[in-house]
């Protein structure tokens, strides 16, 4: 399953039914040093779209979506702890929280890689 | 983006922004000008930097203005509530501009020169300040803007190693005072102060000057550029109130825990005592208390809490408000200002903020949160 991705600047990585979700690399950028990530609690559920969490810089706050709707069965604790790991590594260890996809024909409804990269350079 | 930014009127630029833009600078808009809020480092390492070498910071955008003549002082006198009379040849002092109502018009930073009274003023008030100034100080000494100068800062532990390089004499100056500096050549106005909590220098030079002093000091090792965003996080840090937020019009000096910056002179029983906007006001409030106080807050756990966040006491009751509040980058806790009613200002007392509808504690504390680094010699 290709990597997803949303206009506010997420990432939907998707298997057996799990998305992984987290900020783009430019997401990071734009934001600058992250000091607070505020995380959704695990047993939650969202539809598509909601605010999930909060993701904070020095200077503010800014909302994280929950990019498809469905229940929150993992947050990244490692995040919470660090983080910063949300712009040294915002693609790999720095992702925010999986969700067990409610509906998954939702994706389709998301960017693919190249379309995300134009809206990144035309922006 | 500034709400009061009119979108058909250009941005000002201060003589230095191609520099800024050159550094790559990532630049918004403040006060009417375009600003850096931060170089290709990012605010916690600007930030970080400055408490631990040297920060330069472009202030071009605040406002500079001479009062010249010999009744300048006393003249000055009756738009704030400070003593000017008797401020020494070259010693600066913290100001505040007041409303009849006792409410703060703007806070500023004066020092007496030779050549007059030097005085700094936020850029966001600069066109109100100096009407202010002109249209009650005209008649009794010369109201003379400074368009035509920059302004540099220079903040952190090894500013004085990196500005000694430029004119040794930099050295002699103590926390407050000020004087006239070559710097490698170059005429300027110096004083030791600054909006950090840092030792440092504020530096006044000529516009045209400003872009080849500022390179010669970030050729220092020391130096590095800093934009407004640390600027913000420094000065909060070191428990410095920004005028619009914590305080404003709404907030008269008592209020925002400012009375060390009014002289006993100029308080009731003094020898010049009144004779300023709000006098009245302010003087009752010394005799009788004000309802709330701003304080300062630290919280131990990780959530930052910022200005406009409620303050409730432990049943619930909303007690006061957040006026700035950040993450503190040298702190490592969420730090902030914020007015409560006067019976919880008291320190060590707890009390909670909402964010997000969650309540987090929060402890009133004592400022600056870091502490100061002002060389008294």
């Amino acid at each position: 399953m290709s990597i997803k991705y949303t206009p506010d600047h997420e990432w939907v990585d998707t298997t057996d039914g799990i998305a992984t979700v987290g900020i783009t690399v430019h997401a990071q950028d734009a934001l600058g040093d992250v000091v607070f990530v505020d995380l959704p609690d695990v047993g939650k559920s969202f539809a598509a779209k909601e605010v999930a969490g909060v993701v904070e810089s020095v200077k503010a706050a800014a909302d994280v979506y929950a990019p498809i709707s469905g229940e929150i069965v993992e947050v990244n604790e490692a995040l919470r702890a660090d983080p910063s790991l949300a712009n040294t590594d915002p693609l790999k260890s720095g992702w925010f929280f999986k969700v067990k996809l409610s509906n998954p024909a939702e994706l389709d409804g998301l960017m693919d890689t190249t379309a995300y990269d134009e809206l990144v350079k035309n922006s | 983006m500034s709400a009061d930014q009119n979108l058909n009127t250009p941005l000002h630029k201060t003589p230095l922004h191609a520099l800024h833009l050159e550094l790559g600078a990532k630049m918004v808009p403040f006060a009417g000008y375009d600003m850096p809020v931060q170089y290709p480092a990012g605010v916690m390492a600007e930030h970080k930097h400055t408490r631990a070498q040297a920060g330069l910071f472009d202030v071009s955008h605040m406002g500079q203005v001479l009062l010249v003549g010999d009744d300048a002082a006393a003249a000055l006198e009756t738009l704030v509530p400070v003593d000017i009379v008797d401020l020494g040849m070259f010693k600066q002092r913290y100001a505040l501009f007041t409303a009849d109502d006792g409410g703060i018009l703007d806070d500023l930073m004066v020092a007496r020169r030779t050549d007059g009274l030097f005085v700094v003023v936020n850029a966001g008030c600069r066109d109100q300040d100096i009407a202010h100034m002109q249209k009650h100080l005209s008649g009794r000494c010369e109201v003379r803007p400074l368009p035509d100068q920059a302004l540099l800062a220079l903040q952190g532990p090894q500013a004085v190693t990196a500005l000694s390089r430029l004119n040794p004499g930099v050295a002699q100056l103590v926390f407050m005072t000020g004087g006239f500096f070559d710097l490698d050549g170059i005429p300027t106005f110096v004083t030791r102060s600054g909006y950090t909590g840092e030792d440092g220098y504020e530096i006044s030079v000529a516009a045209d000057r400003s872009v080849e002093l500022a390179r010669k000091l970030l050729a220092q090792p020391e130096v590095m550029p800093i934009g407004l965003g640390a600027r913000d996080s420094l000065r909060l840090e070191a428990g410095l109130c920004l005028y619009g937020h914590d305080i404003d019009t709404t907030t008269t000096p008592v209020e925002a825990s400012l009375t060390w910056a009014i002289q006993k002179v100029r308080r009731a029983g003094g020898a010049r005592a009144g004779g300023y906007p709000g006098a009245a006001v302010i003087d009752r409030q010394f005799a009788e208390g004000a309802a709330r106080k701003r304080v300062g807050l630290v919280s131990s756990e990780r959530m930052p809490v910022r200005e406009g966040a409620k303050l409730v006491n432990a049943d619930g009751q909303e007690i006061g408000v957040v006026t700035s509040g950040t993450l503190g980058p040298t702190v490592g806790k969420p730090v902030a200002l914020a007015y409560v009613q006067t019976p919880y200002a008291a320190l060590g007392t707890e009390l909670f903020a909402e964010v997000r509808g969650k309540r987090t504690p929060m402890t009133v504390s004592s400022t600056p949160f870091t502490p100061n680094g002002y060389f008294r010699g």
